[in-house]
């Protein structure tokens, strides 16, 4: 019996989607012949929301878009609107920001490295991903008192101070890190199973990722070292040492290899915020009644899932009349089709899983 | 700060070498809180991005925004506006650009030169009901495709149906 040109539909709800995601897949036998993602089935109409809400009343919103990394999208909010009108953040909040944003990206790539392992079949990376990640999640509990939605941050600055306690708590989970990044990659680096399911599959090519709009670790991994932190950077990130890790390889092994040293420098860059945080106010004063006189900015950072960006419309009142986010995972999804060219139907799950996307992100 | 209009002499460079490309098909151009914005003309939009990608590093598209200007748009302009981020990583530049359409006037698809712009031109116009010409694949990306209306239009209300 031949399955020439079979159509399958993997999703809406399958588990290794990451959401609510729908991709319609036509093989030839085993061999993929084309795919399409379909998105939509969480969009929330998010948009059209933001332009009859205040300016403060959106921040918590952004919190819902990556809900695994939801300070980043607090983070690139708050940092538009400071734009557009103007207002001027304390030192302190901006390392305080770039401490929360850090521990953001730490968590969410381990996040990602347990899924994404546990998609290929590696079960127990699973659980030592999820551990590591508990002490990140306790953290923010412990700062602001979420774990996943934590609107941790407000227009101006951060809405509590770090206390010595807390950075203790902080310093104690960094201290541990290293170990526990050494474990998962003793248990898949050399791992046969986890190489023969990683390596050559879900290539692009340097020019192919550009013209795709690729960002965010993914492009990092097809050897183009674009880092917004570096490039045009935002919150006093010209103030730390770090490097961005890229290499050459530009398939599933190598986007894995890029987010594990990414965990390295951002808890690098973490020590250095801490020990130097500089004294000051936590928080600029803005007043109540938010009113930005009418202009348009457009602002991106570097999220984990990639470039991250907030176009706001404003008209004189306290509420946007546009306001766009650039969506890093929307975009990254496009090149899906374009990574499992030639491959079999089993890589899709892995190729999927290796581009990092949020579904929450998609269908804002 | 330099004499040019804006505060970045590469970016002027890239707007003078844009401007004699482009000529009369520029309408305006203004610079506010550090980001340049050029408006063209729709016709001329194609041309612009491809030149600017080709000859002077614009290699990324970073979005693509749609805007309604309302159903009686100010005098002068446009039922909607249609904005292009580009970015040229190498001197850290990036250029807005701005078309205006009319509601059912179409604009050319810049698919051919980003790739990047298919899903946003999608997007665009599942939102707003702007058709794309010549994109190979013009359909609403988020909303069933038996879904009425364009949400992102001022008209269509928060709550309830259109």
């Amino acid at each position: 019996m031949s399955f020439k040109d079979l159509e399958l539909n993997m999703g809406p709800q399958h588990p290794s989607t990451h959401g609510v995601l729908r991709l319609k897949v036509k093989v030839d036998n085993e061999v993929i012949h084309s795919i399409e993602p379909v998105v939509g089935y969480l969009h929330r109409g998010m948009e059209k929301l933001w332009e009859s809400l205040t300016y403060p009343q959106i921040m918590p919103l952004t919190d819902r878009l990556d809900y695994i990394a939801a300070v980043a999208n607090n983070f690139g909010y708050a940092l538009a609107v400071e734009k557009l009108a103007g207002i001027e953040v304390p030192k302190r909040a901006q390392y305080i920001r770039v401490i929360l944003a850090e521990l953001m990206r730490i968590s969410s790539h381990l996040a990602w490295i347990g899924f994404q392992a546990n998609d290929i079949g590696a079960v127990s990376v699973l659980l030592y991903g999820f551990e590591d990640r508990e002490d990140f999640l306790d953290i923010f509990e412990a700062y602001a008192g979420g774990r996943l939605t934590i609107n941790a941050m407000r227009i101006g600055g951060v809405p509590f101070d770090l206390d010595a306690a807390l950075i203790a708590r902080i310093r104690a989970a960094l201290a541990g890190l290293p170990h526990r990044i050494r474990e998962i990659e003793t248990l898949l680096n050399e791992n046969r199973i986890w190489k023969h399911r990683t390596q050559g599959v879900g290539f692009l090519s340097a020019a192919e990722a550009v013209d795709y709009g690729l960002t965010g670790p993914c492009l990092r991994a097809a050897g183009i070292p674009w880092d917004m932190r570096k490039d045009i950077p935002y919150s006093s990130y010209e103030d730390f040492e770090f490097d961005v890790p890229t290499t050459d390889r530009s398939d599933v092994y190598g986007r894995y290899l890029v987010r594990m040293q990414e965990i390295r420098q951002s808890a690098r860059i973490v020590t250095q915020a801490l020990d130097r945080l500089p004294e000051g106010e936590h928080i600029a004063k803005v007043p109540r009644v938010l009113k930005i006189p009418a202009g348009e900015v457009f602002h991106t950072t570097e999220a984990p899932k990639g470039e991250l960006g907030f176009y706001i419309k404003s008209n004189g009142t306290d509420k946007p009349e546009r306001m766009k986010m650039k969506s890093p995972s929307f975009i990254n999804l496009q090149s899906l089709p374009l990574m499992c060219r030639g491959g079999i139907f089993s890589d899709i799950v892995g190729i999927l899983g290796s581009l990092d996307i949020v579904l929450g992100e998609i269908d804002k | 700060m330099t004499d040019g209009p804006t505060d970045r002499p590469a970016l002027d460079e890239a707007l003078a070498a844009l401007t004699a490309r482009a000529g009369d098909a520029v309408l305006g151009t203004a610079f506010a809180k550090g980001e340049l914005t050029v408006r063209l003309r729709p016709d001329a939009v194609i041309a612009a991005v491809a030149f600017l990608k080709a000859e002077r590093g614009f290699t990324a598209l970073n979005d693509m925004i749609g805007l309604d200007n309302g159903p009686a748009p100010a005098e002068g302009r446009k039922r909607f506006t249609v904005l292009y981020q580009l970015y040229n990583r190498e001197a850290r530049l990036r250029i807005r650009l701005a078309a205006d359409v009319a509601e059912g006037e179409p604009l050319a698809s810049i698919v051919g030169v980003h790739k990047a712009a298919d899903w946003a031109e999608r997007e665009i116009f599942d939102m707003f009901g702007v058709v794309f010409e010549g994109h190979p694949d013009l359909r609403r990306v988020y909303l069933d495709p038996e879904f009425e209306g364009h949400p992102l239009r001022k008209d269509f209300p928060l709550r309830g149906k259109a």
